[in-house]
């Protein structure tokens, strides 16, 4: 028993500590690009770990995670501007994300929607946001003293400022720090999440959802739990992502958003944590690098490796390289403990 | 009295509009359950098929009724032999690699003929009605598809062709023992659903114009059309297509597209919390 728990906790445990030497190393030898520029892998790792976490643990395929990226984004953006200060738009950011996960998830879980209707209906979703968000240029669109800007965005959003200092703005390493420490934290508590008997009836819900509810868990409730969650974790996202850029623009709940999300938790490998962040930081470098070129087009690579992945590694990238790297160890005499947690 | 006219017309061409985008992904649905993302890109290559081929100097009839099918069709031979045919079966994945499919070709095309708007000049001139004018060419996309849906319904109620596939819909084991080899069945459909996609695509160029972009709001309007009618091809687009694109083409009138494209999805979405299999789930159960 105490080796089981051990052996659950060796994975999770390591990246927290490798998260936590990356959190205080990082500032230190890197120069100020190469930080903003992992600050960025950061808030787009929060953002995948909400998709990573409802279709890996709960089964949820959700085509508009983009969705409340987008809206956490927007949320944050109007709040600060009116209030002046981070900390609490922050939260209602979050709070707002909660609570429209909540209204759709209960259209969809509780007319028990399946796993295509599901894809639709979040996609859907997400373009009717999109497509209303884009309508907001006129100037009678204003909330408090921000105005919606319509396809033109909200600039000067401002920088998030540390919560026990509210009057001083974040330096850029400063806000690697933060996001960084939020990023583990949210990790950790997804891990622990799993490993808790919430988590063992989600994954159930996720192998067989006749036979859960056979078994008396209300298949909905848990399901509409699950989805906010990764509401809640989306939204934190957007509002993040929208200090670091100090700016937010319609296109935040375009397709691409949503796909390139879905893709990063593919290629990474679906029922991990670890492998979609993985996957985030590869594939964002990679049209980092490629971007640079100026002859490849992103989304040719993007759509590539969807199609390759899907019919050739459908375990995705981190799972399959775990099963090769596992098998080898085993041959080579080396004690094999089976599924490792990542 | 004209006003009415003008008004129930541009009620029609919104319905044939929804028909037009979404029989080709009804069919490939209904059949196979594979939900086809990269059905609006199918759309975009029709149009721009048209647009290049009468840039040639083809007539633009031949290009919209016969080239722009015909080549999105063999289009679509190739990527059902390529990528669907290993992902019968598994939905979600079906799913994810026409989406991969998707962004590939939409990158694709903005590299090729760049991220610009191309058009051809619409034939037809306009008429009058009272003191409005309307296009014919509204009144020929509305006649298209009713002449499409139309085809549909006879082709499965009155040939062989459509009995097998209506067979293979319900059965494909039983199909299989009866000696009909099945993969050519979803083959065919396949391809079919991508000639009406590109047919679409040749017929809505020389209203709206091609842009590379372009399959990403389609293919929004035609998914929701589809799932909303269900898997009954001629019934489910038939009845998705008329309430979906009335209600909306009438929010249009009072508020603007925008809050109509909103209402349209937002009809969809209390349509599948009532009727989660969809229209033809519930009603018509028994229609093609």
């Amino acid at each position: 028993m105490l080796r089981n728990i051990h052996k659950d906790w060796l994975g999770a445990g390591f990246v927290a500590v490798l998260g936590l030497a990356i959190l205080i190393f990082v500032p230190v030898y890197f120069d100020l690009f190469e930080v903003l520029q992992m600050t960025k892998y950061v808030v787009l790792a929060l953002f995948v770990l909400s998709l990573a976490y409802i279709w890996g643990f709960g089964g949820i395929l959700s085509f508009g995670q983009a969705g409340f990226f987008g809206l956490g984004g927007y949320v944050f953006a109007v709040s600060a501007i009116n209030m002046g200060q981070t900390t609490i738009p922050f939260l209602i950011a979050i709070a707002l994300c909660v609570l429209f996960a909540g209204a759709l998830g209960y259209f969809m879980f509780y007319g028990r929607l399946n796993d295509v209707y599901l894809g639709v209906v979040t996609l859907v979703v997400t373009l009717i946001l999109y497509k209303l968000i884009n309508h907001t240029a006129g100037p009678e669109y204003i909330i408090g003293t921000a105005r919606l800007g319509g396809f033109n965005g909200i600039p000067s959003i401002p920088i998030m400022t540390l919560p026990w200092q509210p009057d001083q703005e974040m330096e850029p390493a400063q806000m690697f720090q933060y996001f960084m420490a939020i990023l583990i934290a949210v990790y950790v508590l997804l891990h622990v999440l799993i490993k808790s008997k919430f988590g063992r009836v989600a994954i159930s819900i996720r192998e067989n959802e006749v036979r859960t509810s056979l078994l008396g868990y209300d298949v909905r409730l848990y399901k509409l739990c699950i989805f906010m969650i990764g509401g809640a974790i989306g939204g934190a996202a957007g509002a993040m992502w929208a200090s670091y850029q100090t700016f937010v623009d319609p296109n935040i709940f375009s397709l691409e958003w949503s796909a390139k999300c879905l893709i990063w938790v593919i290629a990474g490998g679906v029922g991990t944590l670890i492998g979609p962040i993985i996957g985030v930081i590869a594939l964002e470098y990679l049209s980092f690098q490629l971007g640079q070129t100026d002859f490849i087009n992103n989304l040719i690579v993007l759509g590539t490796i969807l199609i390759l992945v899907v019919l050739l590694m459908p375990k995705g990238l981190f799972p399959t390289f775990r099963d090769i790297f596992l098998k080898l160890w085993r041959r080579r005499g080396g004690q094999g403990d089976g599924e490792r947690p990542g | 009295m004209d006003y009415s006219l003008v008004v129930a017309i541009e009620l029609l061409r919104e319905v044939a509009g929804l028909i037009l985008i979404a029989t080709g992904l009804a069919i490939v649905f209904g059949m196979m359950r594979v939900i086809n993302i990269a059905h609006g890109e199918f759309i975009m290559l029709g149009g721009y098929t048209v647009v290049l081929t009468t840039k040639q100097g083809v007539n633009i009839w031949i290009a919209i009724l016969i080239l722009a099918p015909l080549i999105v069709g063999i289009f679509g031979v190739i990527v059902e032999r390529l990528i669907i045919r290993h992902l019968y079966g598994r939905i979600i994945d079906s799913l994810l690699a026409t989406w991969g499919l998707s962004l590939f070709l939409i990158g694709f095309v903005t590299v090729v003929f760049g991220n610009t708007v191309e058009g051809v000049t619409t034939p037809f001139s306009a008429i009058a009605i009272g003191g409005y004018t309307v296009s014919i060419y509204t009144l020929f996309l509305i006649f298209a598809a009713m002449a499409v849906i139309a085809s549909v319904y006879l082709t499965l109620r009155h040939t062989k062709a459509g009995l097998i596939a209506r067979a293979t819909m319900q059965n494909p084991d039983m199909v299989e023992t009866l000696g009909i080899n099945s993969k050519l069945v979803y083959m065919a459909t396949f391809g079919i659903g991508a000639a009406f996609a590109g047919l679409a695509g040749g017929l809505l160029a020389p209203i709206s114009g091609v842009v590379p972009s372009m399959g990403a709001l389609l293919i929004g309007k035609a998914f929701i059309t589809v799932v909303t009618g269900g898997t009954a091809v001629v019934a489910g687009t038939l009845s998705a297509s008329s309430i979906l694109g009335s209600i909306s083409q009438s929010v249009t009138f009072i508020f603007g597209p925008v809050f109509g494209d909103a209402t349209l999805l937002f009809v969809a979405l209390i349509l599948l919390r009532l009727l989660p299999q969809g229209i033809t789930g519930r009603i018509f159960t028994r229609s093609v």
